[in-house]
């Protein structure tokens, strides 16, 4: 069996798994509303310098929220004691990596979509014209952060302290992903939106990058 | 044994003669006077901080290929020393910032990312105080290096996307970068006394490191009897 067939059941699994209870979905999404909420008590959100801020508040938010989602990515396989019976089921370990930053990607989309009509309603920015734009850097950033999250995932869920040790090991990885993001929607959201073009690429030469080197070392994640 | 008292030896003067050399040899600078003098501390620890961060590196990739544990006590042994080094470039920064800048911190291009790489190997090192088994311990933590070591240019280039107040290169810098002969060898030499002496610091942390892994053995051996 290939890699890519491999893949496709494998996030078919992901996906069936999630979609019986929607645990991950409903709680982060619930997060990130509690996060946006909780911003506006640190900014004042009806001035003109908030609307500067959203889009850094929205990062971070997503940002955060990621690293909780990601928690169960792996740690779902060792209380179940599957992981070992994934890596036989497989031809090429880089397939369970593949489903799971995949799947990963799509919850993280999901519930960023589902937060945005909040987002637009509470900063008070229409977003509706730039929407398809939009949808692409929440794409590319998104993929970023799944991709790091997931191979870190698999590192945190081996050691002590998983729970913050998750966060403490990939917020900091992902500085380039916030930085960029945060500037792309912004220039996106401006009074005058200019599309950063150069910041797109460069969130896809980052997820490049971190596919490339998950798909080299990704095998040895999973050692026992 | 002989050999590494020869190294601390030669460090130790090295690093005498260097500050020496950057109080008394270096000309003063017309504008910013003896402040500027910490500028050869603070560039010298921040080249061999890299260096050793890049020999970290080295050192999870050969552990990731060939798994000797020796790789693994000088992962740990580079990583350590790098972020000593990296600590003093993030102190002596703000020393000079202060009266040259008139604040001691400004979420400037370069700070800032030194400052994450700076997170970056507190975490690689806090990662390996959480596994107990000393074989994961090993291959994690060098797998984390290396994401780590590649996360690294980009943080530098994403960061400079905002406005910088860092000054500009004055070696290997683009035209317009300047820098007095004088002061040139007074800084060459300082990056090289502070390779020296990290260098001396690696080797020693190694060698404890390679202590405390037999010590572990033994007391593994002495339990199971």
């Amino acid at each position: 069996m290939g890699l890519l067939s491999n893949t496709a059941i494998l996030l078919g699994k992901e996906l069936r798994t999630e979609f019986r209870s929607r645990e991950l979905l409903t709680t982060t999404a619930v997060f990130i509303l509690i996060v946006l909420v909780l911003f506006s008590f640190a900014i004042n959100p009806g001035t003109e310098e908030a609307r500067e801020f959203a889009p850094g508040l929205l990062w971070l938010a997503i940002l955060f929220a990621s690293s909780l989602m990601f928690q169960s990515c792996f740690l779902r396989e060792q209380t179940n004691d599957t992981l070992s019976s994934l890596r036989l089921a497989v031809s090429d370990p880089f397939a369970i990596f593949l489903a799971k930053l995949i799947a990963n990607t799509l919850f993280l989309l999901l519930t960023e979509l589902l937060m945005l009509p909040f987002f637009a309603i509470f900063y008070n920015i229409p977003l509706w014209s730039k929407l398809p734009v939009l949808i692409l850097v929440l794409f590319v950033g998104s993929l970023g952060i799944s991709i790091a999250g997931t191979a870190i995932s698999a590192i945190s869920a081996q050691a002590r302290m998983r729970e913050l040790l998750l966060p403490l090991l990939l917020l900091p990885l992902l500085t380039p992903v916030l930085v960029v993001s945060t500037l792309v929607t912004a220039s996106l959201l401006d009074r005058e939106p200019i599309m950063q073009w150069k910041g797109i690429g460069f969130l896809v030469v980052f997820d490049l990058i971190f596919l490339t080197a998950l798909w080299l070392f990704g095998e040895y994640l999973l050692e026992e | 044994m002989g050999k590494r008292i020869v190294l601390g030896a030669a460090a130790i003067l090295l690093v005498i003669a260097a500050a020496y050399a950057s109080f008394y040899v270096a000309p003063e600078e017309r504008t910013m006077g003896v402040l500027q003098r910490i500028f050869y501390f603070h560039v010298s620890s921040a080249w061999a901080g890299m260096d050793a961060f890049l020999v970290c590196f080295i050192a999870n990739l050969l552990y990731v290929w060939k798994r000797g544990q020796r790789y693994d006590w000088l992962g740990v042994a580079s990583a350590e020393v790098g972020l000593v080094l990296t600590t003093v470039v993030l102190i002596t920064g703000p020393i000079w910032a202060k009266p040259a800048w008139g604040i001691y911190w400004t979420w400037d291009a370069r700070l800032t990312s030194t400052f994450v790489l700076w997170l970056l190997y507190v975490s690689y090192l806090l990662l390996r105080t959480l596994i107990e088994e000393e074989e994961r311990r090993a291959l994690l933590s060098a797998l984390f290096g290396i994401f780590a070591f590649i996360d690294v240019p980009l943080v530098f280039f994403s960061i400079r996307w905002w406005r910088t107040q860092h000054p500009a290169p004055v070696i290997m810098g683009g035209p317009g970068s300047y820098l007095d002969p004088t002061m040139r060898k007074v800084l060459l030499f300082n990056v090289l006394a502070m390779h020296v002496f990290a260098a001396f610091l690696i080797v020693e942390r190694y060698v404890l490191e390679k202590m405390r892994s037999e010590v572990d053995l033994l007391r593994r051996e002495v339990e199971a009897q």
